[in-house]
């Protein structure tokens, strides 16, 4: 194990301290890969990302525990090394302030709850954690969870970290279970259109296939299966298509957004939008731009410029959400605040404002940028 | 009636509640109200003052409407199957049982989900999916008897959790009656809600946040085959390393259980098993999936059993062998009932390499106190139900139990691990949390618990202990080897 420096994690409490009693708020941020992804916080920055470390890992624990500024790569890399992944396979998005650089951390994933490919079979962020160590909104540090597979003693504050945005604590230090990692992979392919798609991958899910995969775009249908060589073969008589070789690039591509799809200059031009439907909703969205689905159909990804209201108004309509997950890269407008998330039903938002009230009742937390009020 | 309850508001009360409920859905007499004095851990009794048996949400919004203007205190209660007397009435306060929303409201088997009232119960769920080839994975071992609300008020686990995950894991969205009697959907029917974990947070909270009454589950299809392995061990420690190297070969199991010789022998005499009863330990290893995965998981799992020391391995592969080997297994806690007048039963969770250390210190503690332990436990989550025999009408047993009992948990603690896995803190647990959790995280949960209820009226007194509690021991206390559900069988 690394040496863990102790000072940074004191610093990092004297500066929190130090917010709370001038009264003056925090951004609080790792690698910075994730910057777009809601409102922009205009306060004085936490930079974690020197708080680095892993600070417990034994492989026949399934559990990894590690300081909330280290690096997604050095964790995948150590686990890899044991033969073991994280089964909610994080986006490494690159950080467009730090030169397109790899700069994810493990907190930044955490606190933003966003899962990849593999997230509609083997689980996402918050199925995965076990526990966290922050510094609260009284500047105290504190610990809920723990490195072990079951516990219920207390609320779960610490499954409730992930996707707050840090706008609740300050995330100090992560356990998170780890899964073995599969033999090989394999993916088919074929031709289809979104809603032959969509069906074959319906049918597929009530089945016990290994799948750990499925995406469609341009027409094309492409499954991921993880497992043994042997179980992979009998799988291929199963599912359709033909084997495309050498596809991991694709998926991490895909989970990325390193992709054509999300690179490419006539689709960023617009906002990217992800949608989240009911996994078997049938119907195509009917909006123009080209079109990303994953998770079976649970995740849909779309370039519109569309009003928001509409937008908001599809995904209403299927029982799903939408997000504005990026902007359009010729808006320049960075500190525009926008409803970047679905609205939340008004006696829900109240327990919101009364929960961060509670959690951070000077508001130093990452103030709006969820919601305006959180 | 009720001294801890004014009489005007008592009255108040029941008035206003009868407005809201036919005459038979309100009990209010002492020989109405006695069933509801405890849940599954006897040891504790109350009356409540009322039980309120509503059977639509209106009605629910309606009570806890009444209670919060009165601030009368609300205990929800499901199938009162709970082990840490999360549903111990309120002296002052009302019982609303949930019993009635009995109804499995539809299935997707679209979506693979199912949308359930509260007081439906766990099996009943799998039972009614099965002819679609589907089932809910989380199996708590009352589930013949436990509803679905009480298995998300205690995020509830079961012998599969290892492979499929806790009811934290198989919920999609929960509706919740807050204290003010708003009707609010946590989660949705996607795998990404916006917004904080709410439902998270719900799951598990044992009715100190909001009423729950409707559960959308996820369902999964059932797995093609199965098989168990039953390994046998001369030395305890041997099946605890055994345990780790099978995890850390990159299996997960559907379960993994381990006994040692005392539930070994407890076991046979009352089911008969046909379990060995020369070894130190059994462990039970149950494999799922589809036939080639299986075939290549059982080859691995048996070499590495006896590697690991393993002096048989049983290999079933019929339903029929498979229930008999676990049938030893889920009786263990009756059958330690029958050896001894009393039992205490632990619940605290480890890291799984700590599994030996800890049964040996267990061992020590054992011979230190003269108290047996019969140790049966959910080894691949590291979750120990250590069983320590008594006998209360001994003076001072009791006391030692409770000692003993404080010092495994304290050393579960000290290793990494939680005072409770699985089975909840309720009012059982309570000091034992002040082990856990310092000032400031306990003064977090009571944060939590003012966002969603400023008049600490739902359950209050559960679940977290003032700052000023931390004295006590407390733990499941069986009397005469008679557990609150005999028939049920037990994990």
């Amino acid at each position: 194990m690394n040496i863990l420096d102790n000072d940074i994690t004191a610093e990092l409490q004297t500066q929190v301290k130090q917010a709370i009693s001038n009264q003056t708020p925090l951004y609080i941020h790792g690698g910075n890969s994730k910057l777009f992804y809601g409102n922009t916080v205009d306060a004085t920055p936490l930079d974690i990302s020197a708080h680095t470390g892993i600070i417990n890992y034994d492989p026949s624990e399934l559990c990894i525990t590690v300081r909330a500024g280290t690096k997604l790569s050095d964790i995948e890399t150590l686990l890899a090394e044991n033969n073991q992944i994280l089964a909610f396979e994080p986006p490494h998005y690159l950080s467009s302030s730090n030169n397109n650089q790899d700069t994810a951390t493990i907190g930044g994933t955490i606190a933003s709850g966003i899962s990849g490919p593999s997230r509609a079979y083997t689980g996402s962020v918050r199925d995965s954690i076990l526990g966290v160590n922050i510094i609260n909104g009284s500047g105290e540090i504190a610990n809920f969870g723990g490195e072990v597979m079951k516990n219920v003693a207390g609320y779960d504050l610490s499954r409730m970290m992930v996707r707050s945005q840090g706008t609740l604590g300050v995330i100090l230090n992560i356990s998170v279970r780890v899964i073995p990692k599969p033999e090989q992979n394999i993916t088919m392919t074929f031709e289809a259109t979104q809603s032959e798609a969509l069906s074959y991958f319906q049918n597929l899910r009530k089945n016990t296939l290994p799948i750990t995969a499925t995406a469609w775009l341009d027409n094309i249908a492409l499954i991921r299966l993880s497992a043994s060589e042997q179980v992979l073969q009998s799988c291929k008589e199963k599912v359709k298509g033909d084997e495309r070789l050498n596809a991991d690039s694709f998926w991490q591509d895909i989970r990325d957004h390193t992709h054509e799809f999300f690179t490419d200059s006539k689709n960023n031009d617009k906002p990217l939008w992800r949608f989240s439907l009911p996994p078997a909703t049938p119907a195509k969205i009917q909006l123009d731009g080209q079109q990303l689905i994953e998770w079976d159909g649970a995740q849909r990804w779309i370039y519109s410029n569309a009003p928001d209201n509409i937008i908001q108004g599809i995904a209403s309509s299927f029982k799903g959400f939408a997000t504005h997950f990026k902007d359009a890269t010729s808006n320049n407008a960075g500190n525009k605040e926008l409803a970047r998330f679905s609205e939340l039903d008004p006696a829900l938002f109240v327990l919101h404002k009364q929960l961060k009230n509670k959690m951070d009742p000077l508001g130093i937390f990452n103030p709006k940028r969820i919601y305006r009020g959180l | 009636m009720n001294m801890s309850l004014d009489t005007q508001i008592y009255n108040k009360l029941i008035l206003q509640l009868s407005d809201i409920l036919p005459e038979s859905f309100l009990l209010t007499s002492e020989e109405e109200l006695r069933p509801y004095e405890c849940d599954g851990l006897a040891a504790y009794k109350r009356l409540p003052v009322a039980v309120a048996l509503p059977d639509t949400i209106e009605q629910v919004q309606a009570i806890v409407k009444v209670c919060s203007q009165l601030k009368v205190p609300v205990v929800a209660r499901g199938a009162g199957t709970g082990l840490s007397a999360g549903a111990l009435p309120h002296e002052g306060g009302i019982v609303l049982g949930l019993s009635r929303f009995n109804k499995i409201d539809s299935i997707d088997t679209d979506n693979l989900t199912a949308v359930v009232q509260p007081g439906v119960r766990n099996l009943a769920i799998s039972e009614a999916v099965s002819p679609y080839g589907l089932y809910y994975a989380p199996d708590p071992s009352s589930q013949i008897a436990c509803s679905i609300g009480g298995n998300v008020a205690e995020n509830s686990a079961g012998v599969h959790s290892l492979k499929y995950g806790q009811t934290v894991h198989n919920v999609m969205q929960v509706k919740i009656v807050t204290i003010d009697g708003e009707l609010i959907t946590l989660g949705s029917e996607t795998l990404d809600t916006p917004g904080y974990d709410l439902l998270a947070l719900i799951t598990g909270s044992e009715g100190m946040l909001g009423i729950i009454v409707e559960i959308t589950v996820k369902l999964l299809p059932k797995a093609e085959s199965i098989k168990v392995l039953m390994a046998s061990f001369d030395e305890i420690e041997d099946a605890g390393h055994a345990v780790a190297a099978i995890i850390a070969d990159g299996i997960i199991p559907a379960g993994l259980e381990l006994m040692d010789k005392a539930a070994i022998h407890a076991a046979e005499d009352f089911v008969h098993a046909n379990y060995p009863l020369d070894v130190a330990a059994i462990l039970l290893c149950e494999l799922d999936g589809d036939d080639i995965q299986l075939a290549e998981q059982v080859e691995k799992v048996d070499a590495i059993l006896r590697d690991k020391k393993a002096v048989a391995v049983e290999i079933a592969d019929s339903p029929e062998e498979q229930a008999r080997l676990w049938a030893g297994r889920k009786s263990a806690f009756s059958a330690a009932g029958r050896i001894s007048a009393d039992y205490y039963c632990m619940d605290g969770t480890i890291p799984r390499k700590q599994i030996a250390h800890v049964l040996k210190r267990i061992t020590e503690m054992s011979e230190k106190y003269g108290l047996r332990v019969v140790n049966v436990f959910h080894a691949g989550d590291g979750n120990l139900h250590p069983l320590i025999l008594y006998d209360a009408s001994i003076e001072g047993e009791l006391e030692s139990t409770e000692k003993f009992g404080g010092e495994i948990l304290e050393l579960c603690v000290e290793v990494g691990g939680t005072v409770t896995g699985e089975h909840g803190v309720g009012y059982e647990k309570l000091d034992q949390m002040c082990v856990q959790f310092n000032e400031a995280e306990l003064t977090q949960f009571f944060a939590v618990k003012l966002a969603f209820d400023p008049d600490s009226l739902l359950n209050p007194g559960k679940a977290i202990p003032t700052l000023h509690r931390c004295a006590e021991l407390g733990g499941m206390h069986i009397h005469n080897g008679e557990l609150p559900f005999p028939d049920l069988p037990r994990f």
